[in-house]
């Protein structure tokens, strides 16, 4: 499974939802593979990818694509993601 | 002899000296130092490797597209102008050698000493936003090599300025942090810091009693603006195009052309519009591989120091990249933008109105991506202290702050040769803008100058941090939870 963390840049929030993504999937015992992508090139690399992780303002731009997005509101938070990203790898 | 002699001469300069190569070096031993794979250690540092020499490729595009730029500023305005741009003055001062093997170096350095300084004092903040330091990094060293300090000395006190910046700034702005996420054990850690504390400060002076942003609509039409490369571009068409006219006015169409140096295949007027627009997409186009090389480079680099930083440094604060705090007020983001470009026109008509030429500084003309970052914080910021008017005081406060330094930290940067661009947030500017001044001095005394400041900051800092930060204050009054 591949998921896709996006921030604006693709610099460095993007960076950190994907080192907190990857604390969770730990946690969870799953493995997949990370990348971080800009606002920019989100939408094309979207279709090689299972799931997204952004925020939710980012969110709105990336509305009609394939992969199951996740809006993660404080991306520091653990618990968030542990909880939002167990929730929807289990649905998809 | 002889043999030996060669080999040492090889490795210094076509290994060390090769700048893509000393990133490569240094990931590695940030990826073996984090207890990585075989695997991840050898796919990771040749990542690094590639990343930088990406970014070399877009400098040389950005480079190309700026040319015309600075033609087109000078030629409508009669004086010379900037757009500022981190990633593009970055990725121009490392296409020069010995710049990029000094910054390489110093940044290195710097960020080891950041978690000694956050291990030593109070100020136990851990700065996570890798392209900061990149770019923190490349001001100084260029400050001081433009004042010709020696190697050596420039990579120490260019790492030990990065170190004492990558605590200091977190610390300083954790209380307007606080308000912002109610209290979450988490930094900015973002170099427009000055900016953000400005905003803070102005939203609580002006905004009292003013609604949050959160409780109005936002047109959804201008949510395009949300990607910075859309962004960039379009500002750049204007800019371009704009200037492609005011200068055509000013001289008439063949001269204008024949100054820029620059006409599509068809010539004349259109065929001019055109490359100029063609100009600016380059640009546009340019910035965004530069920051594909930058994130294939920070990609390894940022994890391992994490990795490496939780074990030296048990529970300190994470200090992050500025869009962290855009989810606790989206609506005051886009203010704040917009509030900030104002502020920058402003600072672009003082500046033109004869300020810029009485203190003998560069017109600044508003760089998109600063504006966008900066000025989206600064009206989270703002918006935190005061509401909406706060939101629109902040970022107009920012928007001008980082006009106004960008026009002072150009002559300390620009014996490297006038690029166009600079650096585009607060806090580049006005530490590089310090450090460079100190470093004019002869010999040791601008080593010893740039040390007692960081010394004198640091120390500051720690009593800030005692004092405020640690006490749980909160601008505007309530306690932090």
């Amino acid at each position: 499974m591949k998921i896709l963390a996006v921030c604006g840049m693709g610099l460095g929030s993007g960076l950190i939802l994907r080192m907190q993504a990857e604390k969770a999937l730990k946690e969870l015992g799953i493995q997949a593979d990370l990348e971080v992508a800009d606002i920019g090139t989100a939408r094309a690399l979207a279709s090689t990818a299972d799931l997204i992780l952004t925020s939710e303002e980012l969110a709105q731009q990336l509305v009609g694509v394939k992969p199951r997005i996740v809006t993660i509101k404080n991306f520091i938070d653990l618990r968030e993601m542990v909880t939002k990203l167990g929730d929807a790898i289990d649905r998809s | 002899m002889d043999q030996l002699n060669y080999i040492i001469n090889w490795i210094a300069k076509d290994i060390f000296g090769v700048p893509a190569y000393l990133v490569g070096i240094m990931t590695f031993v940030a990826l073996v130092a984090s207890r990585k794979g075989l695997g991840d250690v050898v796919g990771g540092t040749l990542k690094a490797t590639l990343g930088f020499i990406i970014l070399v490729i877009g400098a040389v595009a950005v480079i190309g597209a700026l040319n015309p730029l600075g033609a087109l500023i000078t030629g409508a305005f009669g004086v010379e102008g900037v757009v500022p741009t981190n990633e593009a003055i970055t990725a121009i001062a490392n296409d020069i050698p010995d710049v990029a093997q000094n910054t390489a170096f110093a940044m290195f350095i710097g960020v080891i000493g950041s978690l000694v300084i956050a291990r030593l004092t109070p100020l136990r903040y851990v700065f996570l936003t890798g392209h900061h330091m990149l770019f923190m990094a490349t001001v100084l060293t260029v400050v001081l090599y433009n004042a010709k300090v020696d190697s050596a000395v420039q990579i120490l006190v260019a790492a030990f300025g990065l170190a004492t910046m990558m605590v200091i700034m977190p610390a300083f702005s954790m209380p307007w942090m606080r308000k912002v996420t109610g209290g979450q054990a988490v930094a900015m850690g973002h170099f427009g810091t000055l900016g953000y504390i400005a905003a803070g400060i102005t939203g609580q002076i002006i905004g009292k009693g003013s609604k949050s942003t959160e409780e109005m609509e936002f047109p959804q039409g201008l949510r395009f603006l949300r990607d910075p490369m859309v962004g960039t571009a379009v500002a750049m068409i204007f800019i371009y195009l704009v200037l492609a006219i005011a200068f055509t006015i000013r001289i008439g169409e063949a001269a204008a052309i024949e100054a820029v140096g620059s006409s599509g295949a068809a010539g004349g007027m259109l065929g001019f519009l055109t490359a100029m627009f063609n100009q600016a997409l380059v640009f546009g186009g340019g910035v965004a591989v530069i920051l594909l090389g930058v994130r294939t480079i920070l990609g390894e680099i940022v994890p391992a120091f994490a990795g490496i930083a939780e074990r030296v440094i048990p529970g300190a604060v994470p200090a992050l990249d500025c869009p962290v705090s855009f989810p606790f007020a989206p609506n005051a983001v886009l203010v704040g933008f917009l509030a900030s470009v104002a502020g920058g026109l402003v600072g672009f008509t003082i500046l033109w109105a004869g300020v810029g030429a009485a203190l003998a500084v560069p017109l600044i003309l508003p760089g998109m991506i600063p504006h966008f970052f900066t000025g989206g914080t600064a009206g989270v910021f703002g918006n935190a202290t005061g509401g909406r008017r706060g939101a629109v005081g902040g970022g107009f406060v920012n928007g001008l702050i980082i006009t106004l330094f960008a026009a002072f930290l150009v002559p300390v940067m620009s014996a490297i040769g006038f690029q166009n661009t600079t650096f585009g947030d607060a806090d580049f500017q006005w530490f590089g803008f310090a450090v460079g001044n100190i470093a004019k001095f002869e010999g040791n005394a601008a080593a010893i100058g740039v040390v007692v400041l960081c010394v004198v900051l640091i120390a500051a800092a720690s009593w800030f941090q005692k004092k405020y930060v640690d006490t749980g204050w909160v601008p505007g009054g309530e306690k932090a939870a």
